[in-house]
């Protein structure tokens, strides 16, 4: 790969100890901006996020996955005009990130013509988040939220069917609006920010051990990983590499989260399909992971269980012991639950060439995670990017092509075998016992940036420390919001009752979209 | 079809016994069903996890006489998660308001109380009661089922001295 982002910048990507190589580069002009960001579109990166910060100058963030690591663009926005160029052009899921960054901020994202509220419903007077000394980040235009102008369709015989914010059933609050005709969907457009908790500014001013347990609430399924991305991107800022038992332990944190999930998601599949003995079936196995997850690391769902510079459990030999042990009777049990799956007619008639995300639209849209895998996205930041330890027993990469709910069923089939197995090696191999590091201070603030794979896909993390290991600023960006544009894609064409199951099939958190 | 038949056979019933608390109605007082609404006002998530655990087999709410609904205007019991957002206040007004009296309301999870880890921003209204009146608070991040199912019994130990 051609090397120029990084060697005019004065960086190279720096492998890390722990997680996949990462850089965060500088900017002052936003035409560099827009060059780099033009470069790393034609070396096949994916964006997978765009924020806002102010401190001492009012930045913006843009992280970008390529093949080989992680790359976070830092641009000063002049306090004349706090303007930035958009890079929708380039990636069309800019926009939404685009338009959060200006509702929050009131930064001006110069080229975007999509300008309706997104995180903002209109309820505050001025950005939340803007500077209040700026006069020129007051002016947000606001309408009430139920003026908002979905996109129309207009034709013979179609109308709209609007869904949300709440839903039936144990859901997240989000407005979905489609477009039908009969029974066909021809549009989907999804609406959030119905959730927004005002993430960022409840990070600012915290210690880390506070910012540890936030980052475990920004979406609850995804615990461990948003809080194994915050702590990595304070290592990285600190300078330290946690202990090699504690990467151990993390690592195995993160495959308990991710089994405990896919199996949530593929009982929940079966039950939206008509087949109810499949939820029972296996939340029973999830609650069973939920209970040893309750006696070994003292939480059901793992929340707290990561902190800056290491874990807060260690395992005793009677826990390993433990944990083998539920390894092989998951193994056995959800080996015949795959069977049955992949026999009943009635199952596979319901997922086959439902909700198909198209390669080309994953790549397009930056799609990765269990959806970016079975449209053909090959890639995993646990298989490829490891200069850690743990990266001997890495998990095989599951990829499929077909890209239906199906091939999603099947991914993640796949991924709890791999996860069993690269569990089971790290139990066995378990090196001394996870020792916390003590952070570094330093009197200049610092920045630290970290990719994990959760299990939706690629979680990037972002902190800005002060002096005394206080928070400035932190951004998580969970997969999510690339996950509701794949679903507005997988979605026309397919009749308006399969919608619940191609919208569990790629499972967004709604909670780590709207932050 | 066989396998799968033969799977459940196999699996047999796995629903635990039902512990009895002082404080809330024993199985013998309890002799009605109830139909929640659940309402997520913000929650991170967590709080639906245990919600939905409450549905599997070993917990098993619908043998207890409780499930969830999917109308307002069915439920009984309005049990809402989170900090509430100010984007969802209106919507979890007007969801209450859906629902035929008498009605209780259970607050479930940290957030639900006093806004837990997210209070003072400026985006949540920190918990339920500064909404509206709570019959039945559950606490924990997030409460474990048992303690849910507890809560909501408990819902209805409340309602008989009360009437």
């Amino acid at each position: 790969m051609n090397e120029r982002p990084f060697d005019e910048g004065g960086l190279c990507l720096i492998p890390s100890e722990e997680g996949i190589p990462r850089a965060l580069l500088p900017l002052d002009l936003p035409e560099n901006y827009l060059r780099e960001a033009r470069f790393l579109k034609s070396s096949g990166a994916r964006l997978k996020g765009i924020w806002g910060a102010t401190s001492e100058t009012p930045s913006l963030y843009a992280a970008f996955l390529l093949k080989e690591g992680l790359v976070v663009l830092s641009l000063s926005l002049a306090r004349s005009t706090l303007s930035f160029p958009s890079l929708s052009g380039l990636f069309p899921a800019a926009g939404r990130f685009e338009r959060t960054v200006r509702d929050l901020f009131g930064f001006r994202p110069e080229g975007l013509s999509d300008l309706r509220l997104q995180t903002n419903h209109g309820l505050w007077a001025r950005p939340p988040l803007s500077d209040p000394d700026n006069p020129l980040a007051s002016d947000s235009p606001s309408s009430p939220p139920e003026n908002y102008p979905f996109v129309r369709v207009s034709g013979e015989g179609v109308h709209e069917i609007p869904v949300g914010p709440v839903h039936a059933g144990i859901i997240e609050p989000g407005h979905f609006r489609f477009s039908v005709v009969g029974e066909k969907v021809l549009r989907l457009e999804t609406r959030m920010g119905y959730t927004h908790k005002g993430i960022a500014s409840l990070f600012h001013g915290r210690s880390l051990a506070e910012g540890a347990r936030l980052a475990s609430r920004i979406s609850g399924d995804s615990a461990v990983a948003c809080s194994l991305v915050f702590s990595q991107a304070v290592e990285q800022a600190a300078g330290i590499a946690p202990s090699e038992g504690s990467r151990f332990v993390r690592a195995i944190l993160l495959e308990r989260e991710r089994i405990a999930n896919h199996l949530g998601d593929l009982g929940a599949l079966g039950n939206d399909a008509g087949l109810g003995a499949a939820l029972s079936l296996f939340s029973r196995l999830r609650e069973r992971l939920h209970r040893t997850s309750l006696t070994v690391f003292g939480h059901r769902l793992l929340f707290d269980t990561i902190v800056p510079g290491g874990v807060s459990a260690s395992l005793s030999a009677s826990a390993i012991g433990h944990l083998l042990g539920e390894c092989d009777d998951l193994t056995r049990e959800i080996s015949q639950l795959e069977r049955i799956y992949a026999d009943h007619g009635g199952l596979q008639d319901r997922f086959q060439n439902t909700g198909i995300l198209l390669p080309e639209v994953a790549h397009l849209y930056g799609v990765g995670g269990v959806a970016g895998r079975a449209s053909g996205q090959a890639f995993d930041a646990r298989v490829d990017h490891r200069g850690d330890p743990t990266h001997r027993f890495a998990p095989a990469l599951s990829l499929d092509h077909t890209g239906d709910v199906a091939a999603r069923v099947r991914i993640r089939f796949l991924e709890i075998f791999e996860s069993l197995i690269f569990t089971r090696s790290l139990l066995l191999h378990l090196p001394e016992p996870p020792l916390s590091m003590a952070l570094p201070d330093a009197p200049e603030p610092r920045e630290g940036c970290a990719l994990v794979e959760g299990f939706r896909g690629e979680v990037i993390g972002w902190v800005r420390l002060l002096q005394g290991e206080v928070l400035e600023s932190v951004h998580i960006q969970d997969p999510s919001p690339l996950l509701w544009h794949a679903l507005e894609a997988a979605t026309p064409g397919n009749l308006v009752a399969d919608f619940p199951l191609i919208n569990k099939s790629f499972n967004p958190s709604y909670s780590g979209t709207d932050l | 079809m066989w396998k799968l038949l033969w799977k459940i056979l196999k699996t047999g019933n796995l629903t635990e016994a039902q512990k009895t608390d002082p404080g809330c109605a024993t199985p013998s007082e309890y002799r009605h069903s109830a139909a929640i609404r659940h309402l997520d006002a913000g929650s991170c998530n967590g709080c639906e996890l245990e919600l939905s655990a409450l549905e599997n087999p070993v917990v098993s709410l619908g043998s207890r006489g409780l499930s969830f609904v999917a109308s307002p205007r069915h439920a009984d019991i309005l049990l809402v998660t989170g900090p509430v957002t100010c984007h969802m206040r209106e919507a979890l007004e007007i969801t209450s308001e859906a629902m035929p009296s008498p009605k209780r309301t259970v607050a479930v999870g940290d957030c639900a109380k006093d806004g837990g880890i997210f209070r003072g921003s400026y985006a949540v209204l920190d918990g339920l009661p500064q909404v509206m009146e709570v019959d039945v608070f559950v606490p924990g991040c997030p409460p474990k089922p048992e303690e849910i199912v507890e809560g909501l019994l408990r819902a209805f130990a409340e309602k008989k001295q009360t009437t």
